[in-house]
């Protein structure tokens, strides 16, 4: 099974949200999604230097959202989405998460007081 | 019914709920003893809920997994203190994935007739800990960093 065992320091948020807070850091890691790309290729799209995107690699390592790699001459950058999910799926939800129970908790008491013998809502794809 | 109110005061190391809901108290708190039910609304519902352990009496522990449909599993654990009865619900609480962080949570269900008040306080080590749970006190552009954060995570998600 896989655990949750990762912790996220403030550190690491600073880092991560840090990266975030760039558009074409945002646009490398889009990138990114699709595949391992080179430095070259990372370029391409984007009206910047090489120079420029190195350092936006390095800042995107830093906060651990991508790791690196050479193969042959290329040094290939590779979208780590770990620390992105861990993030958004716990920090974010605090309300969200007893809202949503909170109305669940109203449908299984409405069912067990309708006795229909239902009490199980069922889970929903939202 | 009421909607939920949140309150985290500013460099409070507290967090307070408060949700009315449409049915009388004792089904509400079966509605938190009996793990069955339990599994059926704590939680959101994109995620399975997995109940390993509750031991709904002073002393006895509990631990809990939901599962998210990547393969995610966010456990949590504790230890319930005194024994539980609508007057007060006290455990400890301990997300797995950030261990060593412990809040000292409280239930209070307030009887009014048909409808009943849940009450929460979570108490957390530091306030740190409590606005890193619960994301409040936390400025604009925190909130939105996590805003793209949310965008970004769908795209990978949708991606991969």
């Amino acid at each position: 099974m896989k655990t949750s065992a990762r912790k996220i320091s403030e550190e690491e948020l600073d880092a991560v949200f840090g990266a975030l807070a760039d558009r074409t850091r945002r646009a490398i890691l889009a990138r990114l999604a699709e595949g391992e790309a080179s430095v070259n290729e990372l370029c391409a799209p984007f009206a910047v230097s090489q120079p420029a995107i190195s350092q936006h690699l390095k800042v995107l390592e830093r906060a651990g959202l991508i790791s690196r790699s050479r193969k042959g001459t290329a040094r290939l950058s590779r979208l780590e989405a770990e620390p992105l999910k861990e993030a958004v799926t716990w920090l974010g939800n605090y309300r969200e998460y007893w809202e949503e129970s909170y109305e669940r908790l109203d449908e299984l008491l409405g069912a067990i007081r309708e006795g229909s013998g239902r009490t199980d809502p069922g889970r929903s794809s939202s | 019914m009421t909607e939920l109110k949140v309150t985290a005061e500013p460099g409070s190391h507290e967090v307070s709920t408060e949700r009315e809901v449409d049915a009388p108290r004792d089904l509400v708190f079966r509605a938190y003893q009996e793990p069955e039910l339990l599994a059926q609304w704590l939680g959101p519902r994109r995620y399975e809920m997995e109940i390993d352990t509750y031991e709904f009496r002073d002393g006895g522990r509990w631990r809990y997994v939901h599962k998210d449909d990547q393969g995610n599993t966010f456990g949590f654990h504790g230890v319930f203190h005194g024994d539980p009865s609508p007057d007060g619900m006290v455990q400890t609480f301990e997300f797995e994935g950030y261990p060593g962080h412990v809040s000292l949570d409280t239930a209070v269900l307030e009887d009014r007739g048909d409808t009943t008040l849940i009450r929460t306080v979570s108490v957390f080590q530091s306030v740190e800990d409590r606005d890193g749970m619960v994301q409040a006190g936390m400025a604009d552009g925190m909130r939105e960093a996590y805003e793209r954060l949310e965008e970004l995570t769908a795209k990978l998600i949708a991606n991969s």
